[in-house]
């Protein structure tokens, strides 16, 4: 018992050393929560080279853009997007390997709330940007198109893509048919891809990406590869009951 | 123009709505023997506007009264009622909705007791979105909304002629602003409620829109025997400028959104399209446009995008 007092204490202790993360540009009363639970309290700096890019109104609160640019920093092993103020905070991670980091989709808004992005760079620090993006609500306790008229049963899993030029390099742009349930609309449980991987025909893995409830239904998604990959891209994936998803994503035809 | 756009803007801030009393000031001007339109706001919803962004308007026939379009709320819709009773003593005939989106038809309520005529894709649209249009007008605009409950028009109406009071009446069954849109052309006057289908001044709006379908409905509407035109957001024209600047723009759009989908754009970068010389001093920028690429994007993406691929 003596024990077990003492590591209380010592862990008590530990908790209350941790330093306070700075102070919130947006002044989010929910943001020492969001970097406790997500960013574990480790280091955090708020950074203008991390880009964050959304309408200032959400007026699709089902389907609102957002894209994430973190290539200023250099090397980013990971990125995450969070959105205080909804039900359910963590839309993504994001593992940019070959990438660049750097990702454009659209998510699931409740309410109102500061979006941000975290990258953490090779020393374990987190640069986070974000920006508010204000709304009529309820995106996320909503069912979406193909689950109200039941036709998600005939495409779940397909995916659409295609690579662009993009300056020197390539862009992969890719839809995926999924329901994408929140499971906080009544009588329909969570249903949501919860990861996807990208590598090309020479075995380069580009990305590997952690999605969440918020991500919109039928995502799309757009990431920018830095480089012209060899041959093919395949991409796989999986939702949370199992159901994969796997695609060739040829080079197009000049 | 700018003379144009000054006068407007004293003209705007004249008829400032008085929000203490809600009242909106409405204020019928006869555009022709008979003919009058009610004009709201060049703007987005607000509440400085009490929502009242549309313009309305009616005739009045040797028999009675036809009303185009109610308004935004119930305190609108009365109010209506009641500025047209001070021009006419004649009974109202015809209440009539261009088409579903909620400032044509949320006045309603206050015609209850003869019942509003609408196309029935429109009776239709209105009855499933009507809720909606509810929650969304109410945050918008508060109290002007107070007692608005979304009552769909209960007949329904044909395109075809119309006689009425000595007046001939024209009702054209269009679409590509909404899945159904109305137009009423008095033929004695060519005074033409183009509803929907033409804006002016003003960028279009697009949540029910079909851009291609839109486009050949304005090349229909070019065709009309017309002398001004009422477009329901927007100056009143006597020329056929609403139809011009809207193709315009319409055309603009598309090309821009297929041109952007088929670069591999996504919707931020689409948004930070810049807005070009004809369009840049249309009402509602950016917040218009935001809306339009938000709405129709998707569709051009996704043709971009092509086929689903086989699984690998």
């Amino acid at each position: 018992m003596r024990a077990l007092v003492f590591s209380l204490t010592f862990i008590l202790a530990g908790t209350a050393h941790a330093a306070p993360p700075p102070p919130d540009p947006f002044g989010s009363g929910l943001w020492p929560d969001v970097h406790a639970e997500f960013l574990g309290r480790e280091p955090v700096v708020f950074d203008d080279r991390v880009k964050v890019v959304a309408p200032a109104f959400a007026e699709d609160p089902m389907a609102v853009p957002v894209s994430v640019d973190a290539s200023a920093l250099g090397a980013v092993s990971r990125v995450v997007v969070l959105v205080d103020r909804n039900p359910i905070r963590k839309v993504l991670e994001f593992f940019p390997q070959a990438a660049r980091p750097v990702l454009a989709f659209r998510f699931k808004l409740q309410q109102g709330s500061p979006v941000r992005a975290a990258a953490r760079t090779a020393d374990g620090v987190w640069h986070l940007g974000g920006t508010w993006v204000d709304g009529s609500g309820g995106g996320c306790t909503l069912p979406g198109g193909t689950r109200s008229d039941g036709s998600w049963v005939r495409t779940l899993g397909q995916v659409q893509g295609r690579m662009f030029d993009h300056g020197d390099a390539s862009r992969l742009r890719v839809r995926i048919m999924h329901p994408m349930d929140t499971g906080l609309v009544s009588g329909i449980p969570a249903f949501y891809l919860d990861e996807l991987q990208l590598r090309d025909d020479a075995g380069t893995a580009y990305m590997r990406i952690l999605t969440f409830e918020p991500v919109s239904e039928n995502p799309v998604f757009s990431f920018d590869l830095g480089t012209r990959p060899a041959g093919s891209l395949h991409l796989q994936g999986r939702d949370n009951n199992g159901n994969l998803v796997a695609a060739r994503i040829d080079q197009q035809k000049p | 123009m700018r003379t144009f756009l000054f006068g407007l803007g004293a003209w705007l801030c004249g008829l400032a709505v008085q929000a203490a009393d809600f009242d909106y000031a409405l204020k019928p001007r006869a555009l022709a023997a008979g003919v009058y339109v009610i004009e709201g706001a060049v703007a987005d919803f607000e509440p400085a506007n009490g929502c009242n962004i549309i313009n309305t308007g009616f005739i009045v026939t040797e028999a009675g009264v036809v009303v185009i379009n109610t308004g935004p709320s119930k305190r609108y819709g009365e109010q209506q009622r009641a500025a047209i009773r001070r021009i006419t003593p004649l009974p109202i005939l015809r209440v009539l909705n261009l088409n579903l989106h909620p400032d044509y038809f949320f006045g309603n309520q206050a015609y209850a007791d003869l019942g509003a005529y609408a196309l029935p894709g429109t009776q239709r649209g209105q009855k499933a979105e009507g809720a909606a249009y509810e929650n969304n007008m109410y945050r918008l605009c508060g109290d002007w909304m107070r007692d608005t409950v979304a009552t769909p028009a209960t007949r329904a109406v044909e395109a075809g002629h119309l006689q009425l009071g000595g007046r001939k009446l024209t009702l054209l069954h269009l679409s590509g602003h909404t899945p159904d849109d109305l137009v009423l052309l008095d033929e004695t006057s060519g005074v033409l409620f183009a509803g929907g289908l033409a804006f002016h001044a003003r960028v279009p709006t697009t949540p029910h829109a079909d851009l291609p379908v839109w486009l050949q409905s304005l090349d229909q509407l070019a065709a009309l025997p017309f002398r001004i035109v009422v477009p329901s957001h927007g100056p009143v024209a006597a020329s056929e400028a609403p139809i011009t600047q809207t193709r315009s723009y319409l055309r603009w759009l598309d090309a821009t959104l297929r041109d952007a989908a088929t670069r591999g754009l996504d919707i931020n970068e689409v948004l930070a399209t810049p807005i070009p010389e004809p369009y840049r001093s249309f009402a509602v920028l950016p917040t218009e446009f935001m809306r339009n690429v938000t709405h129709l994007y998707p569709r051009y993406e996704q043709k971009a995008l092509g086929d689903p691929l086989s699984r690998d």
